[in-house]
């Protein structure tokens, strides 16, 4: 029957919208939640750095909500978050990069079954657990400091590190590393000199992650770091001033947001709209490694 | 005299027998093509004669394959032997470098580190290959830049540059035109003068045009092995004779 089957088409295509609208609709939920959380952050934000004074605020280098005058100046938070950041990349890259290798390439059948899942748990762990690993594990040897931050947060990175960095050196084809074999290279030689640098963009964009993780983390640095704002010419000699505390603008404001009020308060959010920008200039970076590889 | 001697050479993958009793004697400096239809293990047996089959698990090998004289699967270095073996894949791999560390590569993983030596050695697998005059001006560029073609005759220039005795093809030209076919295949008779050359081919006239000496490969096993004039022109095998005239595979 000819018209039925008109009848059949109309009703699938009307399904065909409708669910379009659906899928359409719940990917805008994230793109919403994204659009709000910076709206909210800066509309909140903007008036308080207006306030201080956006070179005041950037630059300042000493932190006294408290006083009268009070002084609102971020650097020390800034210096310290891109410092145990910097910590945490220069501990957990080698680390990570080196398991990714190690599992791609060189692992035994049995012992993989065991690393992937413990690798994969290491992610899910929640970061305040992090934190008591390492007020029990770390603190006792180097102190409530930057070492101590630097250290856990680069345990804290390797799954991120590992995972992607594995799938890259996963996804270079295995005729490069037969190539380099047929050549006389071993094993290793192969794998460093060939399939690494191979799979380098994806490491690359491994590490960018990890940054994100880093400069992000919160709960487990605040339990660990000390929490002092503090300068770089404190941080000298090195490594004495290392075994000093540091605090980080995700500690900064999880610990005076509690009773903080008007410009403190408009401070402390402020303080998010900096770390928001450092997230989206790593986003921006991580995106560019992306198209860089499909290129 | 022989390059490589190979005798009852039987090869399994798990319980598949891939390889049965071969005994093949392949001569110095000459071309030497393995025909046969797919699953044939011709290029089983090549990779059997650079360990390259080492890769694969379950991959058990009895018999003796001989490198002018010297036990292949005894206690000769692995590396070494590919050092001495060279092969060129089927499907053009070059790495993911410039044009000038890709060749380089083979020689500084055999320890040659000086600039000047590089070079010389660059260049002069690059012209032996045929190909320096293309690439002279682009040994910075990466080489995954280049044609098809052009990155085949650069993966042969990659296995040249570290001086081996052999050269092993497995079916090098399957994925390119014609052209760049016959540019291929002029090279390997240029180079049979220096090396010992074994080709994979599906390709029945490319064994005609460039070998001088042919087996045939069926299920495992060498049919016949002889002089590439008289094997295609009078087969002694009526299998042979099936296979070259087109009556299958």
């Amino acid at each position: 029957m000819p018209n039925g089957d008109i009848m059949n088409k109309n009703k699938s295509f009307s399904l065909e919208i409708l669910m379009r609208g659906v899928f359409l609709s719940c990917a805008a939920v994230s793109i919403l939640a994204v659009l709000l959380i910076c709206l909210f952050l800066f509309a909140n934000g903007i008036p308080g750095i207006g306030k201080i004074g956006l070179l005041d605020f950037l630059t300042g280098t000493s932190w006294k909500p408290n006083d009268i005058p009070a002084s609102f100046g971020i650097l020390p938070m800034i210096v310290g978050s891109c410092l145990v950041t910097l910590g945490a990349i220069s501990i957990g890259v080698p680390i990570g990069v080196a398991s990714a290798v190690f599992m791609a390439f060189c692992c035994p059948k049995n012992l993989y079954k065991i690393l992937k899942p413990a690798i994969n748990l290491l992610a899910g762990i929640p970061s305040v657990i992090y934190g008591f690993f390492g007020m029990a594990a770390i603190v006792p040897v180097f102190g409530n400091s930057i070492i101590s931050a630097c250290i856990l947060l680069g345990l804290m990175i390797l799954p991120t590190v590992i995972g992607l960095s594995e799938s890259a050196l996963r996804a270079v084809p295995e005729q490069f590393y037969e190539g380099a074999l047929a050549l006389g290279s071993g094993h290793y030689r192969a794998v460093y000199r060939v399939a690494l640098p191979a799979a380098k963009s994806g490491v690359m964009a491994a590490v960018v992650l990890g940054v994100g993780r880093a400069i992000g983390e919160t709960m487990a640095v605040i339990m660990v770091a000390g929490n002092q704002a503090r300068m770089p010419k404190d941080m000298f000699p090195i490594p004495k001033g290392l075994f000093r505390g540091i605090r980080t603008l995700t500690a900064n404001i999880v610990i005076e947001m509690g009773y903080a009020a008007e410009l403190h308060r408009e401070a402390l959010i402020a303080t998010g709209v900096v770390l928001l920008i450092f997230i989206l200039i790593i986003n921006l970076c991580f995106g560019d490694t992306l198209r860089r590889k499909k290129q | 005299m022989s390059c490589f001697d190979i005798k009852n050479l039987n090869l399994y993958y798990g319980d598949f027998q891939a390889l049965k009793g071969i005994n093949m004697n392949i001569l110095k400096n000459n071309i030497t093509a393995f025909i046969g239809p797919s699953g044939c293990g011709k290029s089983t047996l090549i990779k059997s004669l650079n360990r390259m089959n080492d890769l694969i698990e379950n991959c058990r090998i009895t018999g003796k394959v001989e490198l002018f004289g010297e036990s292949i699967y005894g206690d000769m270095d692995v590396n070494l032997l590919r050092k001495r073996v060279g092969m060129v894949f089927q499907k053009p791999n070059p790495f993911p470098m410039s044009v000038y560390d890709n060749i380089a590569f083979g020689p500084r993983t055999h320890g040659i580190k000086s600039k000047p030596q590089l070079n010389e050695i660059v260049e002069r697998s690059l012209q032996d290959a045929a190909i320096w005059g293309e690439l002279k001006d682009r040994l910075g560029k990466s080489a995954l830049g280049l044609s098809g073609g052009q990155q085949q005759r650069l993966c042969v220039a990659r296995a040249l540059a570290v001086e081996p005795e052999v050269l092993l093809l497995d079916e090098p030209t399957s994925a390119l035109d014609p052209i760049s076919t016959g540019k291929i295949e002029e090279l390997l008779l240029t180079l049979k003068n220096r090396y010992s050359i074994i080709i994979v081919t599906h390709n029945m006239q490319q064994a005609t045009r460039i070998s001088d000496y042919t087996a045939f490969f069926l299920l495992g096993e060498v049919i016949e092995f002889g002089p590439t004039e008289n094997l295609f022109s009078m087969p002694v095998d009526k299998r042979t004779e099936n296979y070259i005239t087109g009556r299958f595979g």
